[in-house]
């Protein structure tokens, strides 16, 4: 066993406990998606499967994984949302996409676009639900290009639109006609898949079909990289972007922090694709290596160790002394600041407990940050992933694939006539993979968490309350709907979504971030004033007493 | 700049709303339900409708707030919702065990023609509903009205569901809420037992969206108005209800089951509009106006005219629920302030002549639009035409106001980047005070901040 990793107590008492609150087919149901880790023998968990109704869950929907979190961070692009009001507003700023919009001219006092503050919607009303609402979408289209002459509007649909049956690619192909802009639809209903995660299937095929490969004049380099999954929350690709250029890293386009549509357009001229967060973005990581032959990587940005093993990586793949040189001299230099901070931080961090249930990649790529505050993870799950992200890549083949996931286009997609280039030669690509090297692959959380740890799929509101109550972790993760109901608990809760209007943590300079807002978190006296001095244990009243 | 894209030229629109000045009904009806005791809010249609619900009213209230959905797939979208939601009624009750879930519908279970009334009604025959417990509903189709209308279609539905007349008439008066923070209302029953008048709040959602720290999480709070207090509604002797949005239907139907008369009066926002409520109160309830209630609106008035001369002809931008505007806007004319651009997406047509009343001889000089494409984007053309001073609403006029530099007081729903607003009042003559002091407040701030060169003398 690896020697950060630590042998817990089984949990089964507390699975049993948490269980036996349910109806018996909730249940057995739920059980399966509860596995104690086996560092020995690789466990199957139940994941990417229907939530069980009225279990209080924390996923979303598909319009929210494809508008909210694949198109939201992009600026360029004027992103319309067909259907009544609800959609498009709860999805406007919400998810703290930032972006940096440089001026285009430098003469000029205007900046450049930025569509990312405002809010476009169709607002159906009734009148459009019964006769059909083509013409008001097509007429909302010709209202934005009138007002903003944008390059790009891209239409998401929400549950009315597919259950009355516009069409919103037909509008999208005649807007894009007349209009002569690139115009291109998702049909991302609420209700389709089982949670974000089809969404960002869905987001994926469009923008390999609609976008991706339509301008070959990408910037020049050396090593020109795409970075997928990495979608600029509190700052992160600002970190990233500024560390790839350090390095002279040609960054084309990041899938999707910060990122305009003239980059994603450019894409194919990258030399190597490095996939962040796995979940989400995998699927064009997939297509655009058979369709123009770049291969692809899973990188991981978030933790110092991480960060140094990813640049790492990068530079293998490139093989470039000089480069590999740079990548050294970089990590020696970063490290040793964060070895600073983490050293002191530690101090308060050592030993306390850490739990983390969120999103598709969060939840593991934040253990490698709370490896490095000696905090151990003692239960973690994701909220929308499915088997290969807890399990590893090996999975796929045998996973079942059922009736929610048959409902999500897969698009058939082979190699472009013209672009398709392999990067490196086969002899090349094997002799890397014999140093143990690995193109195309993910391990999944399970491999790098403790024994018994307790991993959790789609977590209910209940299971969380019963899990801190039992374990009194120091430090839970999860998201704003979480976040006070655990609060109110007495336990600290990171969002990891949002950052709470922190960040960045990303890279070596997020990683400082991080470890000073843990050490914040879980070193505050605050949780221990709750009690009013005559309510509380004798002891918090003597202290509060002499503090007067 | 920030809404960088926003240019002054107006190019009428029928179809496209620009960041919006309304949200769904659904929200309306979770929060709503947020405020009965013991209850539990359910989303009838797909996850993400509740999630997106959730978060935003936590956003607002930074609180926990509970709520069920019943994570339509393909397939119920297409066979039709009732074997979620009879699910999710069974599991609600066996894990989360509420006396009350109240359903709302959303717009995909409303295209779909889900009949909640007999999805329910299969739920009882079928023992799912535990004896004593209640299962309301009401419809919130997204694509009609507002958030507002989804408020008033709840509150509506439990009126419906619990108000009992049992012949016998109580001396308590109902008071029905428009939507406004928890503090406001521990605002309205502070005030009406200040003036000894005994009230049934609904709903009522403070102590629930305001609860302590503990060290526990109450999944359902101490708050909310009681099923008792509900059902004893029909008995009282008379209705005083706060906003025609959010209240009139509820008003109309406890009247139609009940018998209980109402009066329809603004929300208590300003002088006048709360010098209304408290005449309702005391003739209703039978008591004179308490000398405490005198002394706070005294209080008020010595602090308006204290300020009369920094508010005197300042020009003001409001946006928010027609509830909320029409008493602001009066209240505002009342300080001799311009309230000249005035924007909500909530329709209905008695928006104007209402609005119109309201701003008195003033009512020509000011630019107002309600419902279809009345939006932050049009209120921000109108200022780039000319500019005002102040603006007041909620969250989405921070862009305008460090754009354009204009000071800024969050009121209204939601307030996503602010915490602490949900423990003071905006109603009654204290919540009149503070608005007043946190209109100057940033006012001078922004004064001092634009004449940092040349000392002022205040």
């Amino acid at each position: 066993m690896d020697s950060k990793k630590i042998n817990f107590k089984d949990p089964a008492e507390i699975k049993e406990e948490i269980l036996q609150k349910y109806p018996r087919k909730v249940a057995m149901k739920r059980a399966k998606s509860m596995v104690a880790n086996d560092t020995e023998q690789a466990k199957e968990i139940q994941s990417n499967v229907r939530t069980i109704p009225g279990i209080i869950t924390q996923r979303g929907c598909t319009y929210a994984g494809c508008k909210g979190v694949v198109l939201g961070p992009t600026r360029d692009v004027i992103n319309l949302t067909h259907g009544p009001i609800g959609c498009g507003y709860y999805s406007w700023l919400t998810r703290r996409n930032q972006t940096n919009t440089p001026s285009q001219d430098p003469n000029d006092k205007i900046d450049g676009e930025n569509y990312i503050p405002y809010c476009f919607s169709t607002d159906m009303q009734d009148e459009n639900i019964v006769f059909g609402g083509e013409k008001k979408l097509m007429e909302a289209i010709r209202e934005a290009y009138e007002i903003f002459k944008p390059k790009a509007i891209s239409v998401f649909s929400t549950c009315p639109i597919g259950l009355i049956g516009d069409d919103v690619h037909q509008v999208a192909r005649a807007a894009s006609e007349e209009l002569g802009i690139n115009v291109f639809g998702f049909s991302c209903e609420g209700y389709r898949g089982v949670s974000q995660s089809a969404g960002h299937h869905i987001a994926n095929n469009g923008l390999l079909t609609h976008v991706v490969g339509r301008n070959d004049n990408g910037p020049e380099g050396k090593f020109k990289v795409n970075l997928l999954g990495e979608y600029n929350i509190g700052g992160d690709a600002f970190v990233l972007e500024q560390m790839f250029e350090e390095l002279g890293i040609t960054l084309i386009s990041t899938f999707s922090g910060n990122s305009t549509i003239t980059a994603f357009e450019q894409a194919h001229t990258a030399d190597l694709n490095m996939v962040m967060c796995h979940r989400s973005i995998n699927y064009i990581a997939e297509m655009m290596e058979t369709k123009y032959g770049i291969p692809w990587i899973k990188i991981n940005f978030i933790g110092a160790d991480a960060t140094a093993k990813s640049l790492r990586k990068m530079a293998v793949y490139f093989d470039d002394s000089e480069l590999s040189a740079k990548v050294e001299a970089y990590i020696g230099k970063n490290m040793e600041i964060a070895e600073k901070v983490r050293s002191e931080v530690v101090k308060t961090t050592k030993g306390k407990l850490a739990m983390m249930f969120v999103g598709g990649s969060r939840a593991h790529h934040y253990q490698d940050l709370f490896e490095e505050l000696e905090m151990p993870t003692i239960a973690a799950g994701y909220e929308f992933a499915h088997r290969d992200d807890y399990e590893g890549r090996q999975v796929l083949p045998g996973i079942k694939v059922d009736a929610d996931s048959r409902n999500i286009e897969e698009i058939s997609v082979s190699a472009d006539p013209e672009r398709y280039k392999p990067r490196k030669t086969e002899e090349q690509m094997a002799m890397l993979e014999s140093k143990g090297f690995k193109f195309s692959d993910y391990e999944g959380m399970m491999a790098q968490m403790s024994n018994n740890a307790l991993v959790i799929d789609d977590i209910t509101h209940w299971e969380t309350e019963k899990l801190v109550e039992y374990f009194q972790p120091a430090i839970f993760c999860a998201g704003i709907k979480e976040k006070y109901a655990v609060q109110k608990m007495g336990v600290p809760l990171k969002q990891l979504h949002s950052y709470d209007y922190g960040g960045p943590y990303a890279g070596f300079e997020g990683v400082i971030n991080f470890y000073k807002e843990i050490e914040r978190m879980v070193g505050t006296k605050i949780w221990q004033l709750i009690k009013a001095p005559w309510q509380g244990e004798p002891e918090i009243v003597g202290t509060v007493g002499m503090e007067i | 700049m920030l809404l960088r894209h926003t240019t002054k030229e107006i190019k009428e629109r029928n179809a496209l709303t620009i960041n919006p000045a309304k949200t769904c009904q659904p929200i309306g009806a979770m929060y709503a339900a947020l405020g009965i005791h013991n209850c539990l809010p359910h989303s009838h249609g797909s996850q993400g409708c509740c999630s997106y619900h959730r978060s935003t009213l936590t956003r607002h209230y930074k609180e926990p707030i509970m709520a069920g959905t019943s994570s339509f797939t393909e397939g119920s979208s297409v066979f039709g919702g009732q074997a979620n939601l009879l699910q999710a009624i069974n599991n609600m009750f066996t894990i989360y065990d509420p006396d009350i879930i109240a359903i709302h519908t959303t717009c995909l279970s409303e295209t779909i023609g889900d009949d909640i009334v007999q999805i329910t009604k299969k739920a009882s025959d079928e023992d799912m509903i535990p004896l004593g417990k209640h299962v309301i509903h009401c419809n919130t189709p997204s694509y009609v009205g507002s958030h507002v209308t989804g408020y008033a279609n709840m509150v509506k539905g439990i009126v419906k569901y619990f108000a009992e007349n049992s012949g016998e008439k109580s001396k308590r008066i109902n008071i029905i809420s428009g939507w406004v923070e928890p503090s406001d209302m521990r605002e309205i029953k502070r005030m009406s037992k200040e003036m000894g008048v005994d009230i049934i709040l609904l709903p009522d959602t403070s102590d629930v969206l305001d609860a302590p720290q503990t060290g526990k999480h109450a999944f359902y709070p101490k708050g909310g108005t009681t099923v008792t207090d509900l059902i004893a509604a029909g008995n009282s002797k008379h209705t005083i209800a706060l906003g025609e949005w959010a209240t009139k239907e509820a008003a109309i139907a406890l009247e139609n089951k009940c018998k209980v008369p109402f009066a329809l009066s603004e929300l208590p926002i300003g002088l006048r509009a709360t010098d209304r409520f408290v005449q309702a109160l005391a003739k209703f309830g039978g008591v004179k106006v308490a000398d405490t209630i005198n002394d706070e609106r005294g209080r008020l008035l010595d602090v308006i005219t204290d300020m009369h001369q920094y508010l005197y002809g300042k020009r003001v931008a409001l946006w928010g629920d027609p509830d909320h505007l029409i008493p602001l806007s009066e209240f505002l004319i009342d300080l001799d302030m311009k309230p000249v651009y005035i924007v909500s997406g909530t329709p209905g047509k008695d928006f104007e002549p209402r609005i119109r009343k309201a701003l008195g001889d003033r009512a020509d000089e000011t630019r107002f639009k309600y419902g279809a494409q009345a939006d932050m984007y049009l209120m921000h053309q109108w200022i780039k035409e000319e500019p005002v001073d102040l603006l007041i609403g909620n969250t989405y006029g921070k862009y305008i106001s460090r754009d354009e530099n204009i000071p800024f007081v969050r009121m209204g729903f939601p307030i996503l980047d602010r915490i602490g607003h949900s423990y003071f009042p905006f109603v009654g003559y204290l919540g009149a005070i503070r608005l007043l002091e946190k209109s100057s407040g940033c006012s001078w701030t922004s004064r001092m901040r634009s004449a940092r060169k040349r000392p002022l003398n205040w």
